[in-house]
């Protein structure tokens, strides 16, 4: 990871760089025109945070039966990146349901259970911070939880009745009548996304490992 | 006595809140009649795109270099106490 942080900091920054020419040169959807080009930032927000999802919860499970304390440095890493992605998909949603819905919120299935996904995340972190001693294991429990309400939060919209478009929606973005089709945009900043997960997590990585090499260094002058 | 009372004052606002709810949930007919698509208002009536597809786009520009500038602020504190640390011990 250390090796491919640099190149991969590189072609993310590259990417995000271009990312806006795309977007402006693809094409307006029929009926939402302008405002459905958040899409473009909206949906790789929540494809950022699946992936930091996956990374706490995998991680969070490694700590919890295996004791990792490398395991608990990822979980960390990514509780904070699950919040931070969930911030940005919950608030560029907002703006797009001002615009689409004529409304800023509606407590349907999908957005009430983002909102309970960011708060347990944010509930994650304050237990690391302030939960003292043993907080680390019960902060895992929370991220495995998290963790597994993803597949019912992705499905939301297709169980239940909500204004929130269904998952079919990004797959109607490939026709071939688009030129470039939406479907190459929205994949390009997926990527970009991805990228930037990547590069934050690293980088959140590398800061448990330098507290906890702090830590090292305070017990041995103890001793 | 007081139990009572309150017993009756919660009655009364969860009865009064039901009430208030079902009313509001009742459409009124000259609400449903004459509907108009948003795309057909005249432009000062419709709700602009832009500023949002900005603010949206702008939050996460901020958010992504905010973010990235606590790290890089944090690891350096860390780093600055690890040189302190061990300058004291040499």
């Amino acid at each position: 990871m250390k090796k491919a942080f640099l190149p991969i900091a590189i072609v993310a920054a590259a990417m995000f760089a271009y990312a806006p020419i795309a977007i402006d040169n693809a094409p307006y959807q029929s009926t939402m025109l302008l405002i459905q080009k958040i899409f473009y930032f909206h949906v790789p927000s929540w494809v950022a945070l699946t992936c930091a999802l996956t990374v706490c919860g995998v991680a969070s499970a490694i700590y919890l039966f295996k004791g990792s304390p490398e395991a608990d440095r990822y979980a960390v890493a990514g509780a904070e990146l699950t919040a931070l992605f969930g911030l940005f998909g919950l608030a560029s949603g907002m703006l797009w349901a001002r615009k689409a819905w004529g409304i800023w919120w509606e407590w349907d299935a999908r957005l009430t259970m983002a909102f309970m996904l960011e708060l347990i995340f944010v509930g994650y972190l304050l237990v690391r911070k302030f939960g003292g001693p043993g907080a680390e294991k019960l902060a895992a429990g929370m991220g495995i939880f998290g963790a597994a309400t993803a597949p019912f939060i992705y499905k939301s919209v297709d169980w239940w009745r909500t204004i929130h478009p269904k998952t079919s929606v990004v797959r109607t973005l490939d026709s071939p009548d688009n030129s470039p089709p939406m479907f190459h945009v929205l994949v390009f900043c997926m990527v970009a996304f991805v990228l930037l997960f990547l590069v934050l997590l690293s980088l959140r990585v590398r800061l448990e490992q330098q507290r906890a090499a702090l830590d090292r260094l305070y017990l041995e002058e103890e001793d | 006595m007081i139990r009572r009372l309150g017993v009756f004052a919660v009655s009364f606002w969860l009865s009064g809140a039901a009430l208030f709810a079902f009313q509001a949930g009742t459409p009124n007919p000259s609400d449903t009649t004459g509907f108009e698509p948003v795309t057909s208002l005249p432009p000062g009536q419709q709700i602009p795109a832009a500023p949002y597809l900005l603010w949206a786009y702008g939050l996460i520009w901020i958010g992504v270099f905010f973010y990235a500038w606590s790290i890089w602020k944090r690891l350096g504190k860390v780093e600055q106490e690890m040189r302190a640390l061990e300058k004291r011990r040499k």
